[in-house]
């Protein structure tokens, strides 16, 4: 006899709105069927009624996580477009926030993954370590998150000096750490018994669906748009591309430790090399055209297509981001497998939760609410006023 | 024209009605009922990546734009096919590539073109009691 067992919409285990429908027999999955759809904002029909700048703003919020890598495919697409130079500088400080964001996306899944197999001590541990780079984040951009970094043909802040060697500190810190955290999670007998040989994806799998970053490589397959369409300075910095060849989830929890190691490896050449310069191209009207943008966010590829008919909107503004294309592969890897698995498989491709949550203080004593939404927002008003009577 | 644009000319031959280079990206036009034979010798033969497809509502016609990334070159290949307002069907690539099927409904579900041959045609993202014909990419009248 078939059951169904519903994974979502909202599910404890999911913390994004998905609903993975699963088909079983006993305890063995049989089926799966995924619907999407309860995040769309229609952000690519918001685009055609936006300025070029104004847009910039908009991808960035698409994700909370991969909050610079939409922007930054966006910039370049606009950038091919008009055919600009990006100064040289601004080229380094883009490579420094994608991989800072890269290093904070991979210990967020690893602490969520360690979360869903029920082991909280690696999730405590490696969101306890990722949090210094998030202070470094806000160091450099003013917010942990969302950092308005990229602009058409540059950035919009500088890394001045002073905070480069408070950046290269926080970083050699974070790579004793995270030699700790990896080798205590990829040494664990327990791990190794629970994530070997589940979800395995083939390399034709991988193909099929078109799948991308960490979840491909982690199939032995060599795409990374850093290496394969170099953008920013990715080329001219030394660093290796991670893969492995089992294709399960043990794999891909390897592949994205030791992509932490090479991104702090590319942040630290790219401090040291930065030139001096302009941060911006000055850019004034964008003519018309089309440009395409791609961009290896922590997930895979996010690729942004951009016509313009010359006037301040885009006539169309297509974005594809990692995870559509990596969802469907869970169609193969959940087949056959137990049920008390299924949840970890398809956390396994790190399904971006792509909505950022309002929150509120309350004391807990009284149960009074002791900032509302509103006040919080006050709250970051204020701040952004004093940042900018500071500068 | 570069080694690898000539390649593509030789390799499609005349199913290539336009080829166009701008640095490391290849525009190719080609017609809509070639479809399946264009995406099957970029993504089976030359080995490229299939990305996804873009489509946008003009004033005489629809564009669909297949992208693909040729990781080995560097390169990426968006072709272009163009459909009548009156005859919005093209032939599914979902049988060539399974990656497509969600592009290809959302595609149906938002702009109304219908992909022949598509295991599963039903919307994507909306809701089930969407509008019937009422699709949101397309432009307002």
């Amino acid at each position: 006899m078939k059951s169904l067992i519903p994974i979502g919409p909202f599910h404890p285990l999911q913390e994004e709105p998905e609903l993975f429908l699963l088909e079983l027999e006993g305890e063995t999955v049989v089926g799966i069927d995924i619907q999407l759809g309860y995040n769309h904002r229609g952000i690519e029909k918001l685009a055609e009624f936006k300025s070029y700048e104004q847009i910039t703003f908009l991808v960035e919020r698409i994700c909370g996580i991969c909050s610079n890598s939409h922007p930054l495919a966006y910039v370049q697409a606009v950038e091919e477009i008009i055919g600009c130079e990006v100064p040289r500088r601004a080229l380094y400080i883009r490579a420094v926030i994608a991989e800072l964001e890269r290093i904070h996306s991979h210990l967020l899944w690893l602490g969520l993954a360690g979360h869903f197999l029920g082991y909280n001590t690696v999730w405590m541990w490696a969101w306890k370590y990722r949090e210094p780079v998030l202070e470094v984040l806000e160091l450099l951009t003013g917010n942990r998150n969302h950092y308005a970094m990229m602009k058409i043909g540059g950035v919009r802040r500088d890394i001045e000096r002073k905070n480069v060697e408070k950046v290269l500190k926080v970083l050699k810190d974070l790579e004793g750490k995270l030699r700790e955290l990896s080798q205590a999670i990829l040494d664990d007998p327990v791990l190794h018994l629970r994530l070997k040989g589940i979800g395995v994806l083939s390399k034709e799998d991988i193909r099929e669906y078109g799948a991308l970053g960490p979840t491909a490589r982690a199939s032995g397959v060599e795409i990374d748009v850093r290496k394969n369409h170099p953008y920013s300075v990715y080329n001219e910095v030394e660093w290796r591309m991670i893969t492995q060849e089992s294709g399960d989830v043990f794999g891909k929890v390897v592949v994205r430790c030791l992509e932490c190691f090479e991104s702090v490896k590319i942040i630290q050449q790219c401090l040291e090399k930065m030139p001096a310069g302009e941060i911006d191209a000055l850019v004034k009207e964008i003519p018309a055209g089309e440009g395409i943008g791609q961009v290896e966010a922590p997930r895979g590829e996010v690729f942004h297509y951009v016509c313009s008919d010359g006037s301040n909107q885009p006539i169309r503004h297509k974005i594809r981001a990692p995870s559509y294309m990596n969802i469907p592969t869970c169609r193969v890897s959940v087949q056959g497998a137990k049920l008390a698995d299924a949840v970890l498989i398809l956390a396994g491709i790190d399904p971006c939760y792509c909505c950022t949550e309002r929150l509120g203080v309350v004391d807990y004593r009284s149960k009074e609410w002791v900032m509302s939404g509103e006040d919080l927002v006050r709250l970051s008003q204020a701040k952004t006023e004093r940042i900018k009577r500071e500068i | 024209m570069s080694e690898r644009g000539e390649g593509l000319r030789q390799g499609l031959g005349e199913r290539i009605l336009k080829l166009r280079e701008l640095g490391s990206r290849i525009y190719i036009e080609a017609l809509s009922r070639d479809i399946k034979e264009v995406v099957r010798y970029i993504f089976q033969d030359l080995g490229a990546r299939f990305i996804t497809v873009s489509g946008m509502e003009k004033e005489k016609d629809f564009e669909l734009i297949y992208h693909f990334a040729w990781d080995r070159e560097g390169r990426v290949i968006s072709v272009r096919v163009r459909l009548d307002k009156d005859n919005l069907e093209i032939e599914t690539i979902s049988e060539i590539i399974k990656g497509a099927e969600f592009i290809e409904r959302e595609i149906y579900e938002l702009l109304g073109i219908a992909f022949k041959g598509h295991p599963n045609l039903r919307p994507l993202l909306g809701m089930e009691n969407w509008r019937e014909g009422f699709y949101p990419l397309r432009r307002n009248k």
